[in-house]
């Protein structure tokens, strides 16, 4: 890897020569000697290593843990070191901190601190979403939550602005040619190298390297192919581009999909939803992500990219087998579809914690009722079968039928004949089929006008 | 005075800053080495063959050791010598460490581990309770039993007879900073090793033990851990002994620490429990007797084992006067981790037990659990010192004469508005077919004391320097709950000084030796009490040395505001302790202190275990999906007794702290083992404590307004473990909404996953 450069608290570092898997927080911590970033966990679930990386997009916090250095490349770093002023004053969410007694042991609170930090400057105040990535053992966040409501109206401090536009002077010395700048390089390199991990946000592959340790070279790192993180609304959809991040999918899913939105609020967390993207969600062909059963229902198509050859096909296609997708050496996905098509999406993520978890089960309805009658069902699962998959069954046993008690209770039988899920530790078979099967009557019970939410109860 | 004022914990603006050093965070020395262990595949059977060539081959390895490089083989146990460092040629869980590896780093280590191979003759695994129990493997000969009257025939003659069993689960520590170490070899080969320890005295013990020295050739470090929970008290003796054990052979200073997954595959957890339960009662739903087996399993050694299950006997009767009981404990023997302290130690345990009862005979009356918990509260202190009533006596012949639970419970309904809540929860659920509510009241009552009683004992040691300023020492390790801020209150207090003229250092052998695991919730009663002890003996010096400079007695010098008043006369501390100080005066003195009135037989089950009891009761409402069993907390209210609190914001803390961790334990924190014994749930991934969504989303914590009837420090109480047992509110709440849909008694297990809730939902409604 050649040279790179970034801002890491305001001064500008560039690096030769590094490992192209050396993490954000190794490097920190063994090579910088700056500790208050903390290790936790190493796989990007406790974030205790959260750290505020700007660029053009703006500010996010982001796990260091499994952050790989070329993904710093023209962009601004601040640890736990340079959130102080100049004048080494607290940034008001660390005086917060210590006026509400939001620290005990201390271990998790730079990670917290930082969190906050990105949410204050964003003026984000849905914090327990902000800080569902951020997990602490002491204080039962009672009180950390208080803090940061306490100074939400504070304003930013300034220190931190300067980055942005030395951020400018940083970018100008481009000096990264393994990174690709574009798909067009992309195709290029891959096709050349079809044997090469690509790495978009490092909230799988990182844990390959920090858990699995394995070796995962050659790397090409996709961050910076700007033409893949397009969004574009068309006559008859929507082109995601695969390195579009779940945050931004999100946003985008809000007023066309809002309950696919709800359901990737709950996506990781704060710091993966900045990270991940939607390509590499589908690309791992995990039978446990998130997004591929939504998508599904939603009747997407995935373009699928090998050089200068494109082909187009369904997405619940590309799912053949656990582990197996059909996808070429050296092809990559490059741009998700969804149709544009009326709302009557419902996704329900199932998992033992409400957030930052991965789905025992996630269930995708899309559900066309007209005149007391179901027109059109597209159901798909995650966590049911080595692939997200298809309802086929149940979907037949609906549509035509009239949307009744009778009818869902008719179809039941049929989760069974589509499904034959796994135990694991998240789940075991039989609860795996059974709630499967009461999401149905959950979306029934929904359309009687009854309460089925939890979290919209207050006391 | 600077006690019982809310200031922030002492190192609250160097967690803010990242500036808070932990074990990892000590600039390692130059040539330092990492440590990492490899582990054992197989839950159980014999080593046949170990080959660990390509480890010692790998790029930056230094030196591995297997079993047969250490003779004798160092020993881990906090209690009964059984737990070798290196497993080998018996294997006695997966996840065990077989072998050492030092390298030049961290990951290094981590890579070579990973490349033992090990050849293994397999045998079949003990990996639940019913198995050690088919197998009769256990600790001790067989099962304690404590007995208060004859339980059995008083079941017999009683009205109502309810029974069951019930599964707890136990519980991974989590503490986000994981097991570490770091030894650093000195001359002579004398060692000092900094370690994330809740007992830095076991871990000089035991690494002198390792290296074959005197307990005097070993100094133990601890400024702060990042949490312990319990998981420190004795979970960290293995990385200290490797470190030192490896910075002799090599001459280096070695460094240790658990990554995430080794932490949790490598370390116990809390002891899962299933406990047999005969409760009879009468038409009230007083109880007349109850019988309660407890089977705790305990992993492949006995670590803490022994008093956790005899915790968990102590409990068994919460804050309900039993008339009779019989109380059974079985330490069963497994090929699992070794199940360890962890907050509340068996006491929470043994207190689910006997609130799933009180909630049963609830259940079977068709009462209100409320009405029928207070009926068998024990008598009130106030009603016991004005002669109204005898106190009432535990199972174990303890007189309870400090119970609050009457008034603090009474407080607390109308508070929370418990009985127009309970209505509104009926109608609620009446009303609406899939989301159920539920409500429940559950008191605490904790008994405060090391049950080991020689381990009640603490010492300190203090120095004023000639300018005024404080070095304050004491026995008391730092893990978050901010003793070391209320023992400093407690030195400012005592010379009159402020805050900023003690300083707060760490935990040292060195300064204060033989000292007991910062455990049992006492840090502060023992601690606090030794410190101003020392504080104290040095005030008098100084008082005796002005009053006879200024012709005055010394109960005529006065300390507060950072002055000293001598008669008429007033001079600064600073003054004060240069005064003392050039009249020969020693400023430096130990403090030292031992908990009065104990008398413990733990064989026989009789006598006084504990000083006293801390209180505290919780009301929970939930909210169940009866289509998938997911929930939400949506309110909590509590009321905790910390006594006369020294710091209330720091008690506070520990009440919302302790709720939280102690409702994830019975909720979302499930762990998982398969049919080998391999831990499922090893990071967080898979383990789930609580998010910050997960606490109530109204939460209202107070603290009850009173004193300790005992002398402690400042008439406080213990505050460490009790609320974590405030978290058995959340599991009835959501007993109580599964309750709603049918008319069987749930008999929900914990933890009350959603997968667990929705089993019980259907047992009810079939």
């Amino acid at each position: 890897m050649d040279r790179i450069s970034f801002l890491l608290n305001g001064e500008r570092v560039c690096l030769d020569n590094v490992s192209p898997v050396t993490t954000l927080l190794d490097w920190l911590r063994e090579g910088r000697g700056l500790t208050g970033t903390k290790e936790g966990c190493n796989e990007g679930d406790c974030g205790a290593c959260t750290v505020m990386v700007s660029d053009a997009d703006g500010t996010r916090a982001l796990n260091a843990c499994i952050l790989f250095l070329p993904q710093l490349h023209g962009k601004a770093v601040r640890t736990v070191e340079g959130l102080r002023g100049p004048d080494g004053a607290l940034h008001p969410v660390q005086q917060a901190m210590v006026d509400h007694h939001g620290s005990q042991c201390g271990f998790c609170t730079p990670g917290f601190v930082m969190s906050m930090a990105v949410a204050h400057r964003n003026g984000q105040t849905d914090y327990d979403d902000r800080l569902a990535g951020n997990l602490c053992r002491c204080t039962g966040y009672a009180p950390i939550i208080r803090a940061a409501q306490a100074v939400a109206d504070h304003p930013a401090p300034g220190w931190m602005d300067a980055d942005l536009a030395a951020l400018d002077a940083a970018a100008s010395d481009e000096g990264a040619p393994a990174l690709p700048g574009s798909s067009e390089e992309l195709a290029r390199l891959y096709a050349a190298t079809p044997d090469a991990t690509l790495v978009a946000g490092a909230t799988d592959v990182g844990l390959w390297v920090t858990k699995g340790l394995r070796d995962i070279a050659p790397v090409i790192f996709l961050h910076r192919c700007t033409d893949l993180q397009r969004i574009e609304e068309t006559d008859t959809g929507l082109r995601i581009g695969a390195g579009v991040t779940i945050a931004r999918l999100r946003v985008a899913m809000a007023d066309r999909h809002p309950g696919f939105a709800e359901m990737l609020r709950r996506y990781g967390s704060a710091q993966v939803r900045a990270a991940a993207t939607i390509g590499g969600n589908i690309a791992n062909g995990s039978p446990i992500g998130d997004g591929p059963p939504a998508l599904i229902a939603l009747d997407a198509r995935l373009v699928l990219r090998k050089g200068d050859t494109r082909r187009e096909i369904a997405l619940q296609d590309f799912f053949l087998d656990y582990g197996k997708q059909d996808r070429d050496p050296g092809e990559f996905v490059e741009t998700v579809i969804v149709p544009k098509q009326p709302d009557s999406l419902r996704c329900f993520k199932l998992s033992k914690r409400f957030d930052q978890d991965i789905s025992a089960v996630c269930g995708c309805f899309n559900l066309t009722v007209q005149d007391g009658k179901v027109q059109a069902a597209r159901i798909a699962f995650g966590g049911m079968a080595g692939i997200p998959k298809r309802a086929t069954a149940v979907e037949e046993t609906l549509i035509g039928r009239p949307w009744t008690e009778a009818t869902v209770r008719a179809a039941i039988p049929a989760f069974a004949t589509d499904f034959t899920p796994l135990s694991d530790m998240r789940a075991s078979a039989d609860y795996r089929l059974r709630a499967a099967e009461n999401m149905l009557w959950r979306c029934f019970h929904q359309d009687q006008g009854t309460a089925t939410n939890v979290l919209e109860l207050t006391p | 005075m600077s006690v019982a004022r809310s200031l922030p914990h002492d190192a609250a603006a160097l967690h803010v800053t990242g500036t808070a050093r932990y074990v990892d965070d000590i600039p390692a020395p130059a040539g330092c080495l990492h440590l990492a262990f490899g582990l054992s595949n197989i839950a159980h059977g014999t080593l046949t063959a170990l080959d660990l060539s390509a480890v010692r081959a790998t790029p930056g390895v230094v030196a591995v050791f297997g079993p047969d490089d250490l003779s004798p083989m160092p020993d881990c146990s906090p209690s009964a010598h059984d737990e070798p460092l290196l497993g080998g040629p018996a294997i006695s869980y997966l996840g065990q460490p077989i072998f050492l590896v030092v390298a030049d780093s961290h990951l290094a280590a981590r890579k070579a581990a990973r490349l033992g191979q090990a050849s293994y003759d397999e045998k079949p695994a003990l990996l639940t309770i019913d198995a050690a129990l088919a197998a009769n493997s256990r600790f001790e000969d067989g099962p304690r039993i404590w007995e208060k009257g004859d339980a059995a025939s008083a079941i017999a003659a009683a009205p109502h007879v309810v029974e069951g069993v019930m599964e707890i689960g136990g519980q991974e520590h989590f503490y986000l900073e994981g097991q570490a170490a770091l030894a650093l070899p000195q001359e002579g080969g004398d060692m000092v090793v900094q370690s994330s320890t809740q007992h830095p005295t076991e871990i000089q013990h035991k690494v002198a033990d390792a290296l074959g020295v005197p307990m005097h050739a070993v100094r133990v470090e601890t400024r702060r851990m990042g949490g312990g929970f319990g998981g420190k008290e004795s979970q960290g003796n293995a990385l200290a002994i490797a470190c030192a054990l490896a910075a002799r052979a090599t001459g280096r200073p070695c460094k240790m620490r658990y990554d995430r997954d080794d932490d949790m595959v490598i370390t116990g957890k809390r002891h899962d429990f299933s406990i047999a339960y005969r409760a009879g009662f009468d038409d009230e739903g007083r109880v007349a007797g109850v019988e309660f087996v407890q089977y705790a399993r305990c992993g492949w050694a006995q670590d803490l084992s022994l008093p956790v299950a005899d915790r968990a006997m102590l409990h068994a009767d919460n804050a309900y006067e039993l008339p009779t009981a019989r109380i059974e404990s079985h330490r069963l023997k497994t090929h699992t981790q070794s199940a360890t302290a962890f907050r509340g130690f068996g006491g929470p345990q043994g207190m689910v037990g006997i609130e799933r009862v009180m909630d049963h005979i609830a259940h079977h009356l068709g009462q209100d659990p409320l009405a029928v918990r207070r009926r068998n509260f024990y008598a009130s202190g106030g009603d016991i010192s004005a002669k109204k009533k005898a106190a009432g006596t535990t199972p174990y012949g303890m007189a309870v004469e400090d119970f609050e639970l009457h008034e603090m419970v009474a407080a607390l309904e109308g508070s929370s508005d418990y009985a127009a809540r309970r209505a509104a929860v009926a109608d609620w659920n009446a009303a609406n077919p899939v989301l159920k509510k539920g409500l429940a009241l559950t008191p605490v009552k904790f008994g405060i004391s090391f049950t080991l009683t020689h381990l009640n004992q603490a010492g300190a040691l203090v120095h004023v320097y000639q300018d005024g300023s404080i070095h304050l020492n004491h026995g008391g390790t730092e893990m978050g709950q901010g003793l070391f801020q209320k023992v400093a209150q407690v030195a400012a207090s005592s010379f009159g000084v402020p805050m900023a003229a003690v300083k707060i250092t760490a935990t040292d052998t060195g300064k204060v030796p033989n000292t007991s695991a910062t455990a049992a919730s006492s840090g502060s009663d023992l601690n606090g009490m030794a410190v101003k002890v020392a504080c104290d003996t040095i005030r008098d010096r100084i008082a005796a040395h002005l009053a006879e400079t200024h012709q005055t007695v010394p109960r005529r010098v006065h300390f507060a505001d950072g002055r000293v008043f001598v008669g008429d006369a007033d001079l600064s501390f600073a003054e004060a302790a240069r005064s003392a100080y050039e009249a020969r005066i020693s400023l430096s003195a130990t403090g030292f202190y031992k908990t009065p009135k104990l008398d413990w037989d733990r064989i026989a089950g009789r006598g006084r275990p504990f000083f006293y009891f801390a209180y505290g009761a919780a009301v929970t409402e939930v909210v169940l999906d009866t289509l998938t069993g997911e929930n939400r907390m949506l309110r909590c209210d509590i009321l905790h007794d910390a006594g006369a609190s020294l710091n209330p914001a720091l008690d506070i803390g520990q009440v919302e702290g302790g709720f939280v961790q102690g409702a994830g334990w019975l909720t979302t924190e499930e762990l998982v083992w398969d049919d080998s014994g391999r831990l499922r749930t090893h990071a967080p991934s898979t383990y789930k404590i609580p998010a910050c969504s997960d606490r109530p989303a109204v939460f209202n914590v107070a603290l009850w307004d009173g004193e300790n009837s005992e002398e402690t420090i400042y008439r406080s109480k213990a505050v460490g473990e009790p609320p974590l047992i405030l978290g058995i509110s959340a599991l009835m709440a959501l007993s109580d909404a599964v309750a709603a849909c049918g008319a069987p008694y749930p008999a929900l297990d914990a933890p009350a996953t959603p997968e667990r809730l929705l089993a019980a939902i259907d047992r009810v409604r079939a």
